[in-house]
């Protein structure tokens, strides 16, 4: 498999202004010619398909939603970083670029982090200006906050809702886009495979949600904007129909999958409540700001958090990280957690929770402050536990969030197939093995506004694409696939429910992929899930047809990826020996129980091949060179 | 806790509907509504039974994928919340339930719970937006917005696309959604130039698409999970109406180009 990650030469600074320079162009009298598939109309698919139907070409934007609006990346919370510099507190883009690098433990590309703290600016001012009402100050001027990993406010904010207003912001312009007609959107519609013609990504199989139709689309380049695989755990701040599937077909298709282990655990959730739990909620990592995070001093203390007096209170985050304290990373502070339950100190009936306690800065701010920085958010808590975290603090507990793996993409976020682009969290490209918050939101506007439409104009100009009917042997042969699979699961008539198999196969990844890994737990992991890949394939049952509305029928074929997903995960988390980031294998630990990164055996992005049904996937390496920023130990002490 | 539902079960947009009854013997407090529903629906499956087709995503309260009538009330009619984010310690043991879809024409029945809002898509599309093209922006403090402004539009802004006022308007009105997009993008400095244009279009696309008239019910207003005020549709009126009076040069009276 070639792996050339094509990384500009020269100086950091200039590279991507380089590269754009270099790039070829399209005249835009020809850009109508040419036509491009976006499938996933989050902020990265969506700011894309609205961007280059503003540069004229014709683009076809699918989602599995009934509308483009709600696209997960609705739910972030906190906000989005840029490195605007707005408060003269030392940010620079250098700075962004080194606290996003060194917060991903030294696992990301270079390249790729610097020109994302490039265009970070950019992505605010497009915003503001299609109506983003970003929280501000009485002067008229934006507001900042601060969030874990930096030491400056550079994150903009839209109260608890950003990432809300960010995607209501390039639906807009989607729907401009589309009233126009240079945009055709097709919602309530999932793509089942990729079609490759002559090695090139030249359409998709599709099926319509409400009909059960299957369709092909060809087009001279295909858009991934399809999203993270976080689902795989089955509990997660998901939406329940965030999947895999689309990057999965991929996969299987040739597209490279890189660092599937990379996932990452929120530590600010609300805990889980019960069996029937079909999901979990983030309570945003802002709330750290004026919140203190603590667990009684002594185990299994059951009296209530307000008959604790201060001394018998360990505030650990503060205690073990100083200079960070409550603002450290996200998976440091997540494992802090951990360890603090597993020591018999959690709190709440499970004993899996540690406190969120705002009564400090209620007192010094008074509520109505703390009311206007997280009102809503308040309010999510009160209404999913019934307590009210004015007056009592919020338990909270980490939660799968985020995953750092995905498609593996060159500087141009291309894939291994050539006309496959892929974007914000379904790439792998920014974020390392830790994705620091807030960042989430840049990296999807940054690949959909500011970096998708000059690379893939470049393709487009490079790739005069032949014109391909949609009975191609190839298109008639992912369209029989696509069928297939519907076919082979509604034929099964098992005895289980397709969430039964969803929920197993979350438990084994939780309790072996999840927090902390070992040898012997992928192993079993690996097992496991073999065995319960066999019993779904006999076993599951899904009701009703294929020939219209079954939302089990979608939850089926989701599933089924998850699983295969699933192992691939535990295999690239058993071939890292070493922990980094997300990523912790309890055998590869510093005497304080921190991540022990092995750069010169690990520096690699791990690329996993496709070898076919059964045989066993191919590790390719992409080697990771640091010419900035110096590998070292992260300390946030 | 039991609980009795009476669930509307529909095929297809021109099928015959019903109520259906079922029996949850055995409901939890702290599920959430549509927690109790997947586990209705597993039971359903199991039996061999179709399960209840409803909508739902991030079940976090923003996506606005869900939502349906729990006893004639929108969302259940609990403040500031929607159904996804409603737990069942709201209900007592023995209650007896009635769920149905939205029901408004601009929103033909898809199956059971689900419907078809594509028609709040086209309301977007008629000036829902600020036309301003990628990499054509200015600096983001270049223009200072009061912050009270800028609150207001926030308020405004908030809006999940749900339905619900919609669902609760006995005149099955859009204004409350179609007001709180005009007021978002009016009350900006960046929306000033589309304004008149912006309210006159998307009025007139909402009641192309069957929406009925508002008379000032506030239905809507009391039924929002978001609680967006009814203030946004006096300024979609007050819009609405300089624009119908306002001359508004066509484009080569103006000298394009």
């Amino acid at each position: 498999m070639d792996l050339n990650p094509r990384i500009p030469t020269g100086p950091i600074e200039k590279a991507w202004d380089d590269t754009k320079f270099n790039m070829k162009l399209v005249n835009p009298a020809n850009k109508r010619k040419y036509h491009v598939i976006v499938v996933g109309t989050g902020l990265a698919g969506g700011a894309c398909a609205a961007s280059l139907g503003e540069l004229g070409y014709n683009v076809t934007a699918f989602c599995f939603q009934d509308s483009p609006r709600r696209a997960h990346s609705i739910a972030a919370q906190g906000g989005i970083n840029a490195a605007k510099n707005y408060r003269n507190d030392g940010d620079s883009v250098y700075r962004l670029f080194y606290d996003t690098l060194k917060g991903g433990d030294f696992r990301a590309r270079e390249h790729n982090v610097y020109r994302l703290a490039q265009v970070s600016v950019n992505i605010i001012d497009q915003c503001v200006a299609q109506g983003v009402p970003f929280a501000r100050e009485y002067g008229g001027t934006l507001a900042n906050r601060s969030f874990g990993g930096a030491q400056v406010s550079r994150t903009f904010y839209a109260r608890g809702q950003t990432g809300q207003q960010l995607l209501i912001g390039a639906y807009q312009a989607l729907e401009r886009q589309v009233a126009t007609g240079q945009v055709t959107m097709i919602p309530r519609t999932e793509m089942l495979d990729l079609i490759v013609i002559d090695g090139k990504a030249r359409g998709i199989v599709t099926r319509n949600l409400i009909t059960g139709k299957m369709d092909v689309h060809i087009a001279d380049a295909v858009v991934l904007g399809t999203g993270g695989y976080g689902n795989v755990f089955y509990l997660s701040t998901n939406a329940k129909g965030s999947n895999v599937t689309a990057n999965w077909r991929a996969y299987k298709r040739g597209a490279a999958f890189a660092n599937p282990c990379y996932t990452q655990i929120h530590p600010t959730c609300i805990p889980v409540s019960g069996e029937y739990q079909s999901k979990l909620t983030l309570m945003s990592e802002s709330l750290r700001n004026d919140g203190r995070i603590w667990v009684p001093k002594a185990q299994h203390d059951k009296r209530a958090p307000h008959e604790i007096p201060d001394s018998e209170r360990d505030y650990y985050l503060e205690r073990l990280y100083p200079s960070y304290g409550k603002l450290s990373p996200r998976d440091i502070s997540s494992r802090a957690a951990k360890r603090v339950c597993d020591e018999g100190r959690g709190v709440g009936e499970t004993g899996l929770g540690v406190y969120l306690d705002f009564r400090d800065s209620i007192q010094r701010l008074g509520e109505d402050t703390i009311r206007e920085r997280y009102g809503n958010l308040f309010e999510i808590y009160d209404r999913i536990t019934g307590e009210d975290p004015y007056k009592s603090p919020m338990r909270i507990f980490p939660a799968v969030h985020y995953t750092m793996g995905g498609l593996w993409v060159d500087y141009h976020l291309m894939s291994t197939i050539p006309g496959l682009f892929v974007l914000g969290e379904a790439n792998f490209s920014d974020h390392g093995a830790n994705r620091l918050g807030a960042s989430a939101l840049m990296q999807g506007l940054a690949d959909g506004y500011f970096v998708a439409p000059y690379t893939i104009t470049n393709y487009l100009a490079g790739n005069k694409a032949e014109s391909v009917s949609t009975d191609h042997p190839e298109a008639r042969a992912a369209l029989a696939n696509a069928e297939g699979m519907t076919k082979r699961l509604m034929g099964i008539k098992g005895k289980k429910t397709v969430t039964h198999f969803h929920r197993e196969l979350g438990k084994t990844i939780w309790d072996y992929c999840g927090m902390s890994r070992t040898e012997a737990g992928l192993k079993t992991a690996i097992g496991k899930i073999g065995e319960l890949k066999e019993e779904f394939w006999k076993n599951v049952t899904v009701p009703g047809s294929g020939e219209d509305l079954n939302q089990q029928l979608e939850n089926a074929a989701r599933v089924a990826d998850f699983i295969e997903l699933g192992e691939l995960m535990c295999i690239d988390a058993l071939d890292r020996k070493e922990s980094c980031g997300g990523h912790f294998r309890e055998e590869y630990q510093t005497s304080e129980g921190e991540a022990q990164r092995d750069d010169e055996n690990y520096a690699y992005v791990a690329a996993w091949e496709y070898k076919g049904a059964g045989a066993a996937p191919a590790l390719n390496k992409e080697p990771l060179t640091f010419d900035y920023v110096k590998p070292a130990q992260r300390s946030y002490k | 806790m039991k609980l009795t539902l009476n669930v509307w079960r529909q095929t297809g947009p021109t099928a015959p509907g019903k109520m259906v009854r079922y029996e949850m013997p055995d409901v939890n407090p702290d599920m959430s509504f549509l927690e109790m529903l997947d586990v209705l629906n597993e039971g359903l499956i199991q039996k061999g039974d179709s399960p209840i087709v409803f909508e739902h995503d991030c079940r976090e309260g923003i996506c606005g994928s869900c939502g349906f009538m729990i006893d004639g009330k929108a969302h259940g009619g609990f403040p500031k919340t929607t159904v996804c984010q409603l737990h069942m310690r709201h209900y007592k043991d023995g209650d007896e339930l009635f769920l149905e879809p939205w029901r408004a024409t601009a929103f033909p029945i898809v199956k059971d719970l689900m419907v078809n809002r594509s028609a709040f898509d086209r309301i977007i599309q008629a000036g829902g937006f600020i036309s301003v093209p990628t990499g054509s922006a200015v600096d983001g403090n270049a223009i200072a917005i009061p912050k009270s402004n800028s609150d207001r539009a926030m308020d405004a802004a908030q809006c999940i696309g749900c339905g619900a006022c919609v669902a609760s308007c006995p005149n099955a009105s859009a204004s409350l959604f179609t007001g709180a997009k005009i007021a978002h993008l009016n009350l900006l400095p960046q929306g000033q130039p589309e304004k008149l244009d912006r309210a006159l279009h998307m009025v007139t696309t909402m009641n192309e698409e069957m929406f009925g008239s508002c008379t000032n019910l506030r239905e809507c207003e009391a039924t929002c999970p978001k609680g967006i005020s009814i203030e946004n549709i006096a300024i979609m009126n007050r819009h609405f109406v300089e624009a119908s009076f306002a001359h508004r040069p066509t484009a080569s009276e103006a000298g394009a180009g």
